[in-house]
């Protein structure tokens, strides 16, 4: 009967694969064209792709405006981007000094070892570079606001998307060591300590995040005694930080949740009392799984901090504003300044997000 | 029982602190060496910020005129922006010195709200522009139209006042900043765009096609602006109030920023005198030294100056003078006498 | 020394057991905190009571009886510039409460088809709705709600209305409907309607019983469907159409009558559920990954179709992972609603600041702030867990 098969595999030669299933067009076919359906979903989108893109090239890129002085010069139909020249500083450092942008810039570059020595193990001085790693807020607090020989800048200064990292970056860091408290708070067999970390993780996460801020920018006045005034960034990193610690306690709780009873019984065990136990064993494995939503929690936190604006702070949302009231630009750069800060927002958050799915891979092979 | 008890001792603690209170915000700003001023987040023409991100524009000149005044250098100012909802409680609560920053003069806010305005910086009116197309006349012809209103303000309250009162009916998109209402104007998502006149005219300056619409003769309601402190300090409302006087009565007597230092020196005129401090001791009075007219004029000028510098004629905004021309040259604008 | 635990307690209490001993400890730790908890809000109330009162502002919620004064324009329950801000309050809530549930529908059925299309084979449906997902999940959700706002602006301008049948009307002052008006015998209709809903249950539960028993199933969707439809329709005819709809008609200036859906409502709702599915996605996808392939592997072999594999068989064990996160994108949802101030959706936030800045009653107003989105967060979490233990599958 099948006397080609017994053939071929006599002479040791396969036929080719039928040439629709191999190359370009085999892929093509696999695909994109592989029953009624995908055929369909497969033109549907590429039609919308053809709806969207070229108008959105033409405007953004082709028919835009790139040099001015003033909105008035922007002539064409496209987008107006003669107001980066001037004003992309603003948008980054806000009012900071312009001969001081270089702290900035330093703050931001030695935040990468600080993270790496928190996030790796074997680097080089691992042990210094822990502490380098706890000292780095205050560092560059030092660098930011001056003091110690450094002019002093006021928080006031502050703005643009510099003010969108401080918020958020400052807003994770303290956040951290609350977050371990409250989610071990919650688990504790001490019913006035459990009850009162339930109370504030779910007091917190049920309600916006700009009614906080509000509270920070509107009311924290009236609860503090006359005189005594909070600068204004603390005050909206004070409300950030439990805003962010309430979250970060759930993703820390379910850390804690995934070590199996056995280390804890371990533990106990082996005479550890309950910090040391804590310190020791559970944590460090407890954080390691809950990396990937402390990034995710960081992420969401960082696009909040945009909320400042409604407050009257300039992040970069307040800077487009405030460039869309200036006389000479208004009318001109509603949406261009806009879609620079999404651009802004979407480069920095994709990179965090997908440095963190390499990570979460890392880890789950470093662990087991 | 004990911790009522104990938390009655810190309150108490806490009132004791209280009671080494402040003495007075002259004082206050002297020590500090800097004003604290509230501003707006943004308003074309009356606060915004120039290329190198300082503020600027004409409730802001304001600031630095009284800290000239007061302190002897304009740029000793500390800028703190507000917005609609966070500037009442910023000054109530004695973040700021005080808030310049286009607020209506309103009773409920003098009395209720405990605060002392100042004086009228800017006369105002709620007023709209519309299509030409639409073929209306007058405001009282909108019955049934949608009409965009910036929110967070005392422009809700009129336009719903003036549409009750007239007995029509109206479709109200509130919208939470200029610009996004100006989009939406433009994109006639409504028919009329309503805020103050001086936001309108700044508005329409920036239409492409500013012929085709027209701005309503109705001005429906009084927009008096003006800075305000908290109430209680009399002193320092005194000084801000004659900071603003000082400004209005320098154009009626002609000093402008370029002579006020050759007119310091002493004149003729005995007003000019009393004002700039070479007669009298009202700088004595005020509890400043008697240049104090002399610094806050220099600073950016008087009234006129500041005006046209920031929304008058040759600004984008191109506001004509109006209501807020001198008392003799056909306004409104009217200061006390310097006696 | 050697003594057992009752002789100790019985010879008496020693101090240093005060922090050696863990009960001990634990309590004297809790005491502390509680302790120090109390002395803080003492110290803040004291505050903000001295310090209203020197700057002399009223307290208290009297202010919620004043009249209010201004106009809003969408409203679920009579409202006009007469009435008081606490009413205001109150269409502000509702307004909140309808987008918050309509965009946790539209999120979930977005967020499903996203999470299911993403695992797709199509290379093109796949790679587009990852970068829709990692667009949408980087950007600000406030940009993301300007962003829909503008695009609903460049729809046809009022006098170049799209309609159908001169009855819906679609323009970027929003979308016009026919309004219903009541008459005399429409609760008959109601009646049926309702009737409808409970018989379909029913006939459902009874399919089921009878499903396992005798392996027969019936076509319970379009029996229900039937139900609920049809039977309205059939009371309307009989009772003599008490319903009827008054189309709008075109007037000076907008569309007169009938209901108006409009474009700020929509841009947040249209933010809200397409960044809000981003997540749920996300979280489908995991999902639908989590189920070991062994339980597709084995409903193909027992011959079912792809689409009953993915219905009856992965999605309700792909649930149970999903739910407990899906809770929290519900909650952020609600949460995210407040944003509404920045196109002028009249929320609670947004009718609330109005109100904030004539009352001046802040610490007021933002108590209510609060307490709503508290009440709201608390019920919906209450509900998904109820739900929760309801799915939950059993184990053997």
């Amino acid at each position: 009967m099948n006397t080609t098969d017994i053939n071929y595999s006599k002479t040791g030669k396969s036929r080719p694969p039928p040439a629709n299933t191999v190359g370009l067009i085999g892929w093509v076919r696999t695909n994109l064209f592989n029953g009624l359906l995908n055929t369909c979903l497969t033109f549907i989108s590429c039609y919308l792709l053809w709806l969207i893109i070229p108008p959105l090239l033409d405007w953004a890129i082709f028919n835009a405006d790139f040099t001015g002085n003033v909105g008035r010069e922007c002539t064409t139909d496209g987008a107006c981007w003669a107001w980066l020249d001037q004003r992309i500083e603003q948008f980054l450092y806000g009012f900071y000094p312009a001969g001081s942008y270089w702290r900035v810039n330093l703050a931001i570059l030695l935040l990468f070892p600080a993270l790496a020595y928190v996030l790796f193990e074997n680097l080089p001085f691992s042990n210094y570079g822990r502490w380098y790693s706890l000292a780095y807020p205050f560092l560059a607090a030092f660098l930011l606001v001056g003091g110690f020989g450094l002019e002093g800048i006021t928080t006031d200064k502050f703005g643009g998307f510099m003010l969108n990292l401080v918020a958020g970056l400052s807003g994770i860091i303290f956040s951290l060591p609350i977050g371990i408290l409250l989610a071990l708070g919650r688990r504790s067999k001490l019913p006035a300590v459990r009850l009162l970390s339930v109370t504030f993780i779910e007091f917190i996460r049920g309600v916006p995040l700009i009614t906080l801020l509000f509270v920070a920018i509107i009311i924290l006045q009236l609860f503090l005694p006359p005189n005594v005034s909070v600068d204004q960034l603390v005050r909206v990193m004070i409300m950030i930080t439990l805003f962010a610690s309430a979250y970060m306690a759930e993703v820390i709780r379910g850390g804690l949740q995934a070590i199996p009873n056995g280390q804890y019984e371990a533990a106990q065990a082996m005479g550890l009392g309950y910090w040391q136990s804590m310190r020791l064993i559970i944590l460090p494995q407890a954080l390691k799984i809950s990396i990937p939503g402390i990034v995710n929690t960081f992420i969401g936190l960082f696009k909040d901090t945009t909320l400042v604006i409604i407050i009257g702070l300039f992040d970069i949302l307040g800077q487009a504003r405030v460039l869309q009231t200036n006389p000479d630009w208004m009318g001109k750069v509603d949406h261009e300044t806009y879609l620079l800060a999404a651009i802004f927002f979407f480069v920095i958050c994709f990179s965090i997000s997908r440095y963190s799915i390499n990570l979460e891979k890392r880890l789950d092979t470093n662990r087991d | 029982m004990k911790y009522k008890l104990l938390g009655t001792l810190v309150a108490t603690a806490a009132i004791a602190c209280v009671s080494i209170a402040s003495a007075g915000t002259l004082d206050d700003v002297k020590k500090r060496g800097h004003l604290k001023c509230a501003i707006n987040t943004g308003l074309p023409g009356f606060a915004y910020t120039d290329d190198k991100g300082n503020w600027t524009g004409f409730d802001v000149a304001y600031c630095r005129a009284l800290a000239a005044a007061v302190l002897g250098d304009p740029n000793k100012v500390k800028y703190k922006n507000t917005t609609g909802k966070t500037r009442f409680p910023t000054l109530a609560s004695g973040e700021v010195d005080v808030l310049s920053r286009n607020t209506t003069w309103t009773l409920s806010r003098d009395v209720d709200l405990g605060f002392t305005f100042l004086g009228v910086s800017y006369y105002d009116g709620q007023g709209f522009i519309g299509r030409k197309s639409l073929g209306v006349k007058s405001a009282k012809d909108l019955d049934g139209a949608s009409v965009c209103i910036q929110t967070g303000t005392t422009t809700e309250l009129n336009l719903a006042d003036f549409f009750r009162s007239n007995n029509i009916k109206y479709e109200p998109v509130p919208i939470e900043t200029n610009s996004e209402a100006r989009a939406g104007y433009l994109a006639e998502r409504c028919d009329v765009y309503t805020t103050d006149a001086s936001g309108l005219a700044a508005t329409k300056s920036t239409f492409k096609d500013a012929s085709k619409h027209m701005v309503f003769p109705e001005i429906i309601s009084k927009e008096p602006l003006g800075p305000l402190v908290r109430q209680g300090d009399d002193q320092w409302a005194d000084i801000g109030r004659w900071v603003l006087n000082s400004l209005i009565i320098a154009e009626e007597l002609n000093i402008t920023k370029a002579n006020v230092s050759a007119k310091a020196n002493g004149t003729k005129n005995p007003e000019v005198n009393r004002l700039l401090g070479t007669e009298g001791s009202i700088g004595k009075m005020l509890g400043l030294d008697p240049k104090w007219a002399v610094r806050a004029i220099s600073a950016h000028g008087n009234y006129s100056e500041i005006f046209e510098k920031f929304i008058g004629k040759n600004t984008p905004l191109g506001l004509a003078r109006g209501q807020n021309a001198l008392y003799n040259k056909g306004g409104i604008l009217y200061a006390p006498p310097v006696r | 020394m050697a003594r057992n635990g009752e002789q100790t307690q019985n010879t008496g209490f020693k101090l240093v057991n005060l922090w050696t001993d863990e009960r001990y400890r634990g309590l004297i730790f809790q005491f502390a905190l509680v302790l120090a908890l109390f002395i803080f809000i003492a110290f803040i109330v004291s505050n903000t009571i001295q310090n209203l009162k020197t700057a002399g502002l009223a307290s208290g919620y009297s202010f919620i009886f004043d009249t209010a004064s201004f106009d809003i324009n969408q409203r679920l329950i009579e409202y006009s510039s007469t009435s008081t801000y606490g009413r205001a309050i109150i269409v502000g809530g509702l307004n909140t409460i309808v987008v918050a549930v309509l965009g946790i529908f539209a999120s979930t059925i977005i967020g499903f088809f996203a999470g299911i299309l993403r695992l797709s084979n199509n290379f093109l449906i796949s790679r587009l709705v990852t970068v829709y997902v990692e667009f949408i999940r980087n950007v600000p959700v406030l940009l993301q709600i300007i962003f829909w706002w503008v695009i609903l602006l460049a729809l046809p301008k009022v006098r170049q209305s799209l309609s159908i049948g001169d009855s819906i009307f679609l323009n970027n002052r929003g979308v016009r409907l026919p309004s219903p008006i009541f008459e005399d015998g429409s609760l008959f209709v109601l009646a049926a309607f309702v009737l409808g809903i409970v018989l379909s249950l029913f006939i459902r539960r009874w399919s089921l019983k009878r499903q396992e028993v005798t392996g027969q199933t019936l076509p319970i969707g379009i029996i229900s469907i039937a139900l609920i439809a049809v039977l309205p329709v059939l009371v309307y005819i009989i009772a003599g159409q008490p319903i009827e709809f008054q189309a709008p008609l075109r007037g000076k200036f907008n569309l007169r009558g009938g209901l108006n859906i409009t474009p700020e409502f929509v841009a947040l709702w249209l933010a809200l559920s397409t960044y809000t599915a981003a997540f749920i996605s996300e979280i489908v996808r995991s999902g639908i990954l989590s189920v070991s392939s062994g339980q597709k592997e084995a409903a193909r072999a027992l011959g079912l179709k792809q689409n009953i594999t993915m219905r009856k068989i992965v999605l309700p064990q792909a649930l149970r992972v999903i739910i407990p996160p899906l809770t929290s994108q519900y909650l952020n949802l609600t949460k995210n609603s407040s944003l509404a101030v920045a196109i002028g959706y009249q929320d609670i936030v947004s009718i609330g600041d109005t109100v904030l800045n004539q009352s001046g009653q802040a610490l007021e107003m933002i108590s209510i702030f609060m307490a709503f989105y508290l009440t709201l967060s608390l019920a919906m979490s209450a509900f998904m867990n109820w739900y929760n233990e309801k799915i939950k599958l059993v184990e053997r």
